[in-house]
């Protein structure tokens, strides 16, 4: 300090306003901070990039460059006398794509299968866009009405003049769908029911929530699913034994209620004190308070979890194979084993089929998780 | 207030002249006893400020009178309602009695008018469109009726407080408990929310308030209730209590507060 630091400033002239210096802006500044800011970062940075030049383009040539378009059958997909190298045969998959989305349902019923889409769709989309008009006559369409329709639709009803169609005809993507759907539409509204009993005050009702929950949670699907196949016929009348898609869906069920009772006991722990008194000392009852005040609170901060878990269960669904069910998976791996079709890359076909698929559901259904999840931190409002 | 007040009108409840009646009340959580020999009556229409030090029991004796907290002995009649452990009755007194907690506890999800209908016509199963005006009638008695259709999130503290006492005045209360309405407030905001409780204490509205606004409880407490360790330390008349304390722990607490 060399002359005395005056006590009192007073600024004379405005600060004068200047860009931002060259190493802050422009691409390299962007390069720098986000992918070489530390050294061990830019080690990373390169290692990716090896590993994305080394996978991607033999990945792109097999799937796009190398791909064989048009075809009638095995012939095409071969290696040509030239010696060719032959990438993905997708005429195969053109081929088969309604073995794929129907199975073995009857061709001329296959109509029901679409409407059945286009109903779902269109409940999915009413429930899934929060802007959408009357959102509650929403959830009862899908949650309610829609389980009941396609239940009519899918398997028929004679009376009405819909043909009885066997699940066991039942594959592909309807499979896929419907295993998924009815997952999700059970197991929410069950997984409330063993959020709130965990939380109960009641020791016999926490007590076997707990327990079905812990259980569930301990064993792997593909054990729910053996357990639900092999056990239910010995606890029903032999009359009414379920079938084998029946006993696959009461499996997955059970399996995600489980999980799903764990998401919205999450919910509710995140849901105030304060909220719980307000609505009690203003008369409300147990039921009205969760049902107006609780529930709507905790399924909200919880949809993006919800989300996330039925990302989970779609892929998991693919296990029902083991049990016999056909589904998306296992009718690409039947077709594969086609004759007609065999070629050193028809496997490596369908299966690259089958992730494109999965990933693109899953993927959107995350994206969509993720858009909510910033749309609700944004804070509450509508 | 008082002419809107009358759900009940020919209720022989009405006439009888005591709202609240707490006798030899004790409670303990655990093994901690949190309220000891509460002895306290209040008049219909009486206004009882309720003053002490933190974890004096003031929140938990207010919680008592509308069963938020259960109590292990003595007695306590709300509004004729002689409060057990029977879940019927105590639905009985909820009715009767608002609340205005500290942190406001409005429903997020809900708009103001939502907020402040939910209860009647669910509770009282008043149809909407009657319910929706006397949430505005309230709004507008606490000065807010512009705000009707936003939600609480958009709000400042005073008006959501503000919002918490419209909302338990829709439900047509005999009696209003407050646990501190403005000590999580701004000071500039603090006003606005007393304004409104000196307004409805203008119309005979039964009220207990735990508060240490001393301003207030001058200009609108019937008694002033001053509790110390669970239990009731001194009542008396707010300027007498003021002016002139009688028990020690009183005069240290005021000294404390007014200094
Ligand atoms: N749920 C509870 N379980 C156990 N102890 C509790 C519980 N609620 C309150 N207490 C204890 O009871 C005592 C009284 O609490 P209470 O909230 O009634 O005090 P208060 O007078 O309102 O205090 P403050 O001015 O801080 O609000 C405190 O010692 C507190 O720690
Ligand atoms: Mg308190």
């Amino acid at each position: 300090m060399g002359a005395a630091t005056p006590i009192a400033y007073v600024r004379s002239r405005p600060a004068e306003r200047r860009r931002p210096p060259v190493s802050a802006r422009g691409p390299f500044a962007w390069l720098r901070q986000n992918l070489f800011s530390t050294p061990f970062n830019a080690v990373l940075t390169i290692v990716a990039m090896m590993a994305l030049a080394w996978l991607v383009p033999p990945v792109i040539r097999f799937l796009l460059i190398d791909a064989v378009w048009v075809g009638a059958d095995r012939e095409a997909c071969l290696a040509g006398p030239d010696g060719r190298e032959v990438g993905a045969c997708w005429p195969f998959v053109r081929e088969r794509i309604f073995y794929f989305i129907y199975g073995s349902y009857p061709l001329g019923e296959r109509w029901r299968v679409d409407l059945f889409f286009a109903l779902f769709a269109f409940g999915a989309g009413w429930l899934l866009w929060l802007e959408a008009p009357r959102r509650t006559l929403g959830a009862a369409y899908f949650f309610v009405v829609l389980p009941i329709a396609s239940f009519i639709l899918l398997s028929g009803w004679p009376a009405v003049g819909l043909a009885r169609v066997d699940t066991a005809l039942w594959g592909g993507l309807l499979v896929t769908v419907v295993v998924a759907a009815v997952g999700i539409v059970l197991s929410l509204p069950l997984g409330i029911v063993l959020a709130l009993g965990r939380r109960s005050k009641m020791p016999i009702v926490k007590f076997f929530s707990v327990a079905f929950i812990e259980f569930v949670r301990g064993v792997p699907l593909i054990t729910v699913l053996f357990m639900a196949s092999v056990m239910l016929p010995l606890f029903v009348p032999p009359a009414w034994s379920p079938d084998k898609l029946m006993r696959a869906l009461v499996g997955v069920t059970v399996f995600s209620a489980a999980y799903m009772a764990e998401v919205v006991r999450a919910g509710l722990a995140a849901i105030p004190r304060g909220q719980f008194e307000a609505a009690q000392a203003l008369g409300l009852s147990y039921g009205r308070m969760m049902r107006l005040i609780v529930l709507p609170q905790a399924l909200r901060i919880t949809i993006p979890n919800i989300v996330n878990s039925t990302v989970a269960l779609f892929k998991d669904t693919t296990l029902v194979f083991f049990v016999g069910i056909f589904d998306f998976l296992r009718t690409i791996e039947v077709a594969r084993a086609d004759p007609k079709w065999a070629t050193p890359v028809t496997s490596a076909t369908g299966y690259a089929f089958a992730a494109l698929f999965y990933f693109v559901c899953c993927w959107s259904m995350s994206l969509y998780a993720r858009r909510l999840e910033r749309r609700l931190s944004a804070g509450q409002g509508r | 207030m008082a002419e809107t007040n009358g759900t009940g009108q020919g209720d022989p409840r009405d006439l009888a002249p005591i709202a609240v009646e707490i006798r030899r009340l004790d409670k303990w959580f655990g093994d901690f006893q949190v309220l000891a020999d509460i002895d306290l009556t209040v008049k219909r229409g009486e206004r009882i400020v309720i003053c002490g030090p933190s974890g004096s029991g003031k929140s938990t004796l207010l919680r008592c009178i509308n069963a938020l907290e259960p109590f292990q002995a003595g007695e306590l009649i709300v509004d004729g309602i002689k409060l057990t452990h029977d879940l019927k009755r105590i639905d009985e007194v909820r009715r009767e009695v608002g609340m205005v907690f500290q942190q406001f506890n409005l429903f997020p999800h809900l708009t103001v008018l939502e907020n402040c209908t939910l209860a009647p016509m669910h509770v009282r199963k008043v149809p909407k469109a009657q319910a929706e005006e006397a949430a505005r009638l309230y709004l507008k008695r606490v000065r807010i009726p512009e705000q009707a259709d936003k939600y609480p999130a958009q709000l400042s503290g005073g008006q959501q407080q503000r919002v918490a006492i419209a909302r338990a005045l829709c439900m047509n209360p005999k009696i209003m408990l407050f646990d501190e309405p403005t000590s999580a407030l701004d000071p500039e905001m603090v006003k606005e929310v007393l304004d409104a409780m000196i307004e409805l204490a203008q119309t005979g509205m039964t009220m207990l308030v735990v508060s240490h606004e001393m301003g207030f409880a001058r200009q609108v407490a019937n008694r002033v209730v001053f509790m110390d360790f669970g239990q009731i330390v001194e009542i008396n008349e707010p300027n007498e209590f003021f002016a002139h304390p009688r028990h020690e722990r009183t005069k240290l607490f005021l000294s404390q507060i007014l200094k």
